[in-house]
């Protein structure tokens, strides 16, 4: 499985309005690879999370998963998806953890089918894994913001997808859950060669967990593994002809968010 | 009252007709109150109105017409309206709040004009506006037996699916379900739930038979198993409650049965305040 390729994202360009929020943007990821997605705030990092995903119209580009196009990729439980600040709707929804991690579930196993006993192994071996399993019974909306997010995660997991994509997870939750997060996703990505794609704003840390970079601020002014970008970073100009790695833009510094 | 009960059928006919649709309503109205549509149920309702004088007044002009019960044409109206709200709801998100009220003013302004039309013909407009749980006949019954099996089926085969739209729709969207397929059952669903509770408490009050039980369940429910479970025991109680009260004190049924599940609303409220204030 290794080497085949997981999403291929080709000339997607997107406006919301009268301006350009995606412009040309192309990258292509092998199964397993594991990409941090970095950009100022408002550079178009959700925006193109949610075009991959199915929930913004794709009008100009094409994205591929497992080599499918989007509109006939069938299989959508391989892709477990986490948005960003979701946690607003949950508050007042009665509904326990439980429920809510086995709605992942839905999708796979299809309509007329029920969850059943398994489906509640399921959750609560997802919620096991994002360290949650205690609060099994609680009503969603009494947890903390950070503890919401973690049972998102564990839903976007109980299908057992092919990739993950994370729409800056790690913010609201303190630092030792974070750390668990990222081991999390290093065994995933171990065990069941997990994709994973993950927005974030802290570029030392992302580029330290992760192999690929991607940099975007509306056009993808990098590409390229994230040890060449750590080099890279402070010297645009050299990067800008640096050999074996794909920069495509000059304009290198002003992805980072921060001079 | 049993005395009541077993003398006269329509009394019989009029309990099993309440603790029928008190145990639909509230399950669909659980979905309908998480989702934050209280508002669509009355709009639905308003538009049968419409609906229900057009059948009168096709009656009145073509006896063929008249073969199918005004009712017919209401439900007909209805699962229209809710197919139309949806659809407007997904094109205008935003606007969401303006088409449901626009929707509403046009079925209740369209029965004004058609009532007006149909003169001579013998409407029970005040049973339509109140409801007339007295004068339900067994084919009456039978309807709702029927409407119910199909709305209790459509619950139990979509369970799972509804539940994930209704807390996250995005989410159901990138899991792949059928979005538009799924949203137009459940409001065809509501659509009948609603014309089946007309009869029992009338146009105006359908909105709060089937938003009430759930108001007060919401407060007392850890998970979307409780809502419903709660719910329906509420709107059962409020069902029972109204009839007996209203045949005891010779009061209107429709609205005694939604005074009865305001009672119990604030009575939830009340003792879920209390309990809050004693565990601090
Ligand atoms: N629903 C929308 N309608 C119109 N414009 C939008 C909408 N959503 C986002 N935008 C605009 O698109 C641009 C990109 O937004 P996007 O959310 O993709 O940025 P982002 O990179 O995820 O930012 P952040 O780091 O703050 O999450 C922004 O300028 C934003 O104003
Ligand atoms: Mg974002």
């Amino acid at each position: 499985m290794n080497g085949a390729e997981a999403v291929r994202v080709e000339d997607v360009s997107f406006r919301y309005t009268d301006r350009d929020v995606l412009q040309h943007v192309s990258f292509s990821l092998k199964v397993g690879d594991m990409l941090g997605l970095v950009g100022p705030n408002g550079s178009g990092k959700s925006t193109l999370l949610r075009l991959m995903v199915g929930l913004l119209p794709l009008r100009r580009g094409k994205v591929y998963w497992f080599g499918q196009p989007l509109a006939s990729f069938r299989e959508r439980w391989r892709i477990g998806y986490v948005p960003q600040r979701a946690g607003s709707f949950m508050s007042g929804f009665p509904a326990t953890v439980e429920e809510v991690v086995q709605m992942g579930l839905v999708g796979k196993a299809g309509l007329l089918r029920p969850l059943g006993r398994q489906g509640r192994e399921r959750a609560l071996a997802a919620l096991e894994e994002v360290g949650m399993a205690d609060f099994f019974r609680w009503t969603i909306g009494a947890l903390s913001g950070g503890q919401q997010q973690r049972v998102l995660i564990a839903r976007a997991l109980v299908a057992d997808p092919d990739i993950l994509i994370l729409d800056e997870p790690t913010v609201g939750v303190d630092h030792e859950a974070e750390e668990r997060f990222y081991d999390l996703l290093h065994r995933l990505h171990r065990e069941r060669s997990l994709t994973i794609i993950m927005v974030s704003h802290d570029l030392g840390v992302i580029s330290h967990h992760m192999d690929t970079i991607a940099c975007l601020n509306h056009e993808l002014l990098y590409f390229g593994p994230s040890d060449q970008f750590l080099l890279r970073q402070d010297e645009v100009v050299e990067a800008m002809y640096g050999a074996g790695v794909r920069v495509v833009k000059p304009a290198l510094s002003s992805c980072a968010g921060q001079p | 009252m049993m005395e009541l009960f077993w003398q006269y059928s329509f009394v019989r006919y009029a309990f099993l007709a309440g603790l029928l649709i008190g145990f639909i309503a509230p399950l669909v109205g659980s979905f309908v109150v998480v989702r934050r549509i209280s508002i669509i149920a009355d709009a639905l309702a308003h538009v049968s109105l419409s609906g229900i004088a057009l059948g009168f007044l096709l009656g009145s002009l073509w006896p063929l017409a008249g073969q199918v019960r005004p009712t017919y044409y209401g439900l007909f109206f209805a699962i229209a309206a809710s197919l139309a709200i949806e659809k407007l709801r997904q094109t205008y998100r935003h606007f969401a709040d303006l088409a449901i009220p626009i929707i509403l003013s046009t079925g209740v302004g369209l029965g004004v004009v058609l009532i007006g039309l149909s003169r001579g013909v013998n409407i029970d407009l005040l049973g339509l506006l109140f409801g007339n749980i007295l004068a339900v006949t067994p084919a009456d019954l039978w309807r709702v037996v029927i409407l119910g099996a199909v709305v209790l089926s459509v619950l139990a085969l979509f369970y799972k699916e509804l539940l994930a739209i209704s807390f996250d729709e995005e989410a159901a969207r990138v899991a792949g379900l059928p979005i538009g397929f799924l949203q137009a059952l459940f409001s065809a669903m509501v659509a009948v739930v609603v014309m089946t509770a007309i009869q029992l408490v009338g146009i105006l009050l359908v909105s709060a038979l089937i938003t009430i039980p759930v108001a007060a369940a919401l407060r007392l429910a850890k998970s979307f198993r409780q809502l419903l479970l709660f719910s329906v025991l509420l709107a059962e109680m409020s069902v029972l409650l109204g009839l007996w009260v209203s045949f005891q004190l010779n009061l209107a049924t429709g609205g005694t049965i939604v005074l009865a599940s305001v009672l119990l609303f604030l009575g939830v409220l009340f003792w879920t305040r209390w309990r809050e204030g004693v565990m601090a």
